[in-house]
């Protein structure tokens, strides 16, 4: 570990309506611990959460940004890939 | 208010020792702003400071209601003289360094847990209110110093050494928490609040696995006596006191 600088974690709160946890940031910590101590105290000190996930970022692999066109573009003119053509009953939520 | 609270000068002393003691730690506290190690601890004292602040400034309220003379949160946090603060010399001492920061926090916190705990149950039904919302701060506030504590105590022979250093400096200081007191008697025997020298065990056993596991060594104990409870507080109170009341000593009633 490079002693001048702890690991980064990327952190994800769950608002208190929320059902998913969201990112909303980063904090610098030696551990995972401390990552959710930081966070909480960086994070939810106006009352934005209920749950926090913290994740050391090297651990996040993301897609390349050059791919975009490939990785996404062709999705655009696939529309009857969407929910949009069903009537949902009322009793299912969170879709 | 309740009916029920005889108003007492005893009460009212060991009232203003709770809010005295949380208020000069969050004054203390509030030095680091700006100055943390890093921003993510920068915050985390700040945010123990406000916590801090905040049951101070609920304790003194009630205070000046029980009083009935006038005096608002802002009277008694601001204008009072050295020797009518009632708080424990320990929280006044300077911070010196992170390691005494986060090792006198893990001991007054330690403290401040059994106490909020006891008085979740006084006869005094709105010290038992801030004393249950004052529990959870707390709470955290412990568990964050510890981590520290063992952190630093079981660290690098430095943090080591300074955090050996710092206890060496503070312990004698924590013989005052329970030192009896006639405001202790008083307000245990009205079942308003428990008496501080019952909180020992449990403060010893939050304290000493901690510290045990920091491989930090326990001084002995000396006949030392601090008496910040009763009004005699250490050389560093006055510049203390003098930064924190400048403002409304300054500006009177000033608000904003």
């Amino acid at each position: 570990m490079d002693r001048r600088q702890w690991p980064l974690w990327e952190v994800f709160i769950r608002s208190r309506n929320g059902l998913d946890h969201k990112h909303c940031g980063s904090v610098h910590a030696p551990d995972a611990r401390m990552a959710l101590q930081n966070a909480r105290d960086v994070y939810t000190r106006r009352q934005e959460g209920v749950s926090i996930w913290v994740v050391q970022a090297d651990h996040i692999h993301a897609s390349d940004p050059d791919a975009k066109p490939e990785l996404f573009d062709p999705a655009d003119d696939k529309i009857y890939r969407h929910p949009t053509f069903y009537r949902l009953p009322d009793e299912v939520n969170h879709m | 208010m309740t009916g029920t609270v005889k108003t007492n000068t005893a009460y009212l002393d060991y009232l203003l020792r709770i809010a005295d003691s949380s208020l000069i730690l969050g004054q203390r506290l509030s030095e680091w702003c700006g100055h943390g190690p890093v921003l993510e601890e920068d915050i985390a004292l700040a945010n123990t400071a406000l916590d801090l602040i905040g049951q101070a400034r609920l304790t003194l309220s009630h205070v000046g209601r029980l009083e009935g003379e006038g005096r608002d949160e802002d009277a008694l946090a601001f204008l009072r003289a050295e020797h009518a603060y009632r708080n424990v010399a320990l929280v006044e001492l300077p911070n010196e360094d992170f390691a005494r920061t986060v090792l006198r926090n893990f001991l007054f916190t330690s403290l401040q847990l059994p106490l909020w705990q006891a008085l979740g149950s006084s006869t005094d039904e709105e010290l038992a209110a801030i004393a249950q919302k004052s529990l959870k701060e707390t709470r955290y506030h412990r568990s964050h110093a510890a981590d520290w504590t063992v952190r630093l105590g079981d660290g690098t022979d430095e943090s080591h050494a300074r955090m050996q250093r710092a206890l060496d400096y503070l312990w004698p200081y924590t013989s005052e928490f329970f030192s009896p007191t006639p405001e202790d008697e008083a307000a245990s025997a009205a079942r308003l609040g428990v008496a501080w020298p019952t909180l020992q065990d449990a403060w010893e056993a939050q304290v000493l696995p901690a510290l045990a596991t920091a491989t930090l060594k326990v001084p002995q104990r000396t006949p030392f006596l601090s008496r910040g409870k009763q009004g005699v507080h250490t050389e560093h109170m006055g510049h203390l006191l003098t930064e924190m009341q400048y403002l409304q000593r300054t500006y009177p009633g000033g608000t904003w």
